[in-house]
């Protein structure tokens, strides 16, 4: 008896399509090429992405030193004396045992997070890491430029950026956005130079301390409030939640103390 | 029936003849969304081509144990797959062109479309076949969205694959920017204007009427 029902891939493929077994095999043969297929490419993919959004950071932090007006200049002048310090937030000074190497296996064990009381967590996050990594610039002894990365939520996802405070530690001399998932031409144009030109010269505290720094809803009116995006008011208000966390007491706030006190 | 199949044809049927967006008014959104620069728009082109050649191959390879009932998600879930596939390939090896598109990589897999020619033609034909309809329809997609995109960044910026063919008149030269080149609205201005020109070359696509006015409202004037 030649029988060529004995292999049974065979007898499946001669089933008839509208038949249940046929119709739930393909469903299932279909989804698992298909999961292979993206598992696949994502892991094989993934160390190349990860090599450029790293690459991606340190053109972004250079082209937010040198894009700041004279900063380029003062770069050459000081010999690039551009340096990155990890610092223990919470403490306000150089992390002990945590170098810029171990940084990323510091922070994937959960141990080195700060849950956020909600009446603190104004950038929505909550939680916060104990270490992060800032970079310095200076001029002679003297510190002109700090870098702060900063992380707060917006309307579609998180916004990650990295703010530029002049020597004063008072005065923004910039804003880079590294990170988002606004909705495009609309939150999405926080990465356009455009708006972000509105950032250096603002000025986040008042004579008396208080935070003042603000995102306004249209355009900018005073000394402590940058240009508001037309349709994005929730971006905005994310943006500046994350600038008034990060620069307040949960936040950069004893590591500013610490600076001007001197001990960096 | 792989006797009357004529390669040529049902390769350049689609340029303009049967051009997938222009006659058939499929895949606008991202059409619209892409083109405010060539390379970006290239980038979509070449995108989009693959995934639909690639995935008419496959959908024309199992076409004939696809089960009816399920055939929609079948062909969805494996036009998903490449998207994101392509997805990845592009994060990984064009990083800056792949941010600039953003979401609308992802947007292929709702890109009406691929999901038409899989659904009319890959289902029923051989692979081969299959694969040059689709080929031939992301050629007739790219071409639009190309020239669009060229017109957009050539008056929008006074661009062309990002140099300056116009010189602008702030570094000296007489070209003023035209910024509403750069926003939806002006795609929607050249697409229309572009159906409206092709139709009056070709008024054989001209849509009949879905309705007529009433005898009546002619009567009053």
């Amino acid at each position: 008896m030649a029988d060529p029902d004995r292999n049974p891939w065979r007898r499946f493929l001669a089933l008839p399509n509208e038949s249940r077994t046929k119709t739930l095999v393909m469903a299932f043969l279909v989804s698992a090429v298909c999961g292979l297929m993206v598992s696949g490419a994502t892991v094989l993919l993934r160390p190349i992405q990860t090599a450029n959004r790293a690459a991606e950071e340190q053109a972004r932090i250079e082209a937010l030193v040198r894009g700041i007006p004279g900063m380029a200049a003062l770069l050459e002048q000081s010999g690039g004396a551009l340096s990155t310090v990890v610092i223990d937030i919470e403490e306000g000074r150089a992390a002990q045992d945590v170098t810029t190497a171990t940084l990323e296996a510091t922070l994937a064990d959960t141990g080195n997070w700060t849950t956020l009381d909600a009446g603190v967590d104004i950038a929505g996050l909550g939680q916060r890491p104990d270490y992060a990594q800032i970079f310095l610039l200076r001029t002679g002894d003297a510190i002109s430029l700090v870098l702060l990365p900063l992380t707060g939520q917006g309307y579609g996802g998180r916004i990650d950026a990295i703010l530029a405070l002049e020597g004063d530690l008072n005065t923004i001399a910039g804003i880079a956005i590294t990170g988002h998932s606004e909705t495009p031409g609309l939150g999405g144009r926080i990465e356009d130079p455009s708006w972000q030109a509105s950032f250096p010269g603002t000025a986040i505290r008042d004579d008396t301390g208080d935070l003042r720094f603000n995102v306004a809803r249209a355009d900018a009116s005073g000394p402590y409030q940058v240009d508001g995006i037309t349709g994005a008011t929730r971006t905005g208000r994310g943006v500046s939640n994350m600038v008034r966390f990060w620069l307040g007491p949960e936040g950069y706030g004893p590591l500013i103390r610490a600076i001007e006190r001197g001990e960096f | 029936m792989a006797a009357r199949f004529d390669i040529w044809s049902t390769l350049t049927e689609p340029l303009v003849r049967q051009n997938p967006v222009t006659l058939q008014i499929l895949g606008i959104c991202s059409a619209l969304a892409v083109t405010t620069s060539l390379a970006t728009a290239l980038t979509m082109s070449v995108s989009l081509t693959v995934v639909l050649t690639l995935s008419a191959i496959l959908i024309s390879l199992i076409r004939r144990h696809i089960p009816e009932t399920i055939r929609l998600i079948v062909q969805i879930v494996i036009v998903a797959s490449l998207v994101i596939v392509i997805d990845q390939v592009l994060q990984a090896y064009f990083a800056g062109i792949s941010r600039a598109l953003s979401i609308y990589v992802g947007l292929i897999t709702t890109n009406c479309l691929v999901l038409g020619r899989t659904e009319a033609y890959a289902r029923h034909n051989a692979p081969f076949p299959a694969a040059v309809d689709a080929f031939g329809n992301g050629l007739g997609y790219s071409l639009i969205l190309l020239f669009i995109g060229g017109l957009r960044e050539l008056f929008g910026r006074g661009q062309l694959f990002g140099w300056q063919v116009l010189p602008p008149a702030d570094a000296g030269g007489w070209f003023t920017p035209l910024g509403l080149m750069l926003l939806a609205p002006s795609a929607f201005f050249l697409l229309g204007g572009l159906v409206w020109a092709i139709r009056s070359f070709q008024p054989a696509q001209v849509e009949a009427p879905e309705h007529t006015p009433p005898a009546d409202a002619r009567s009053v004037e």
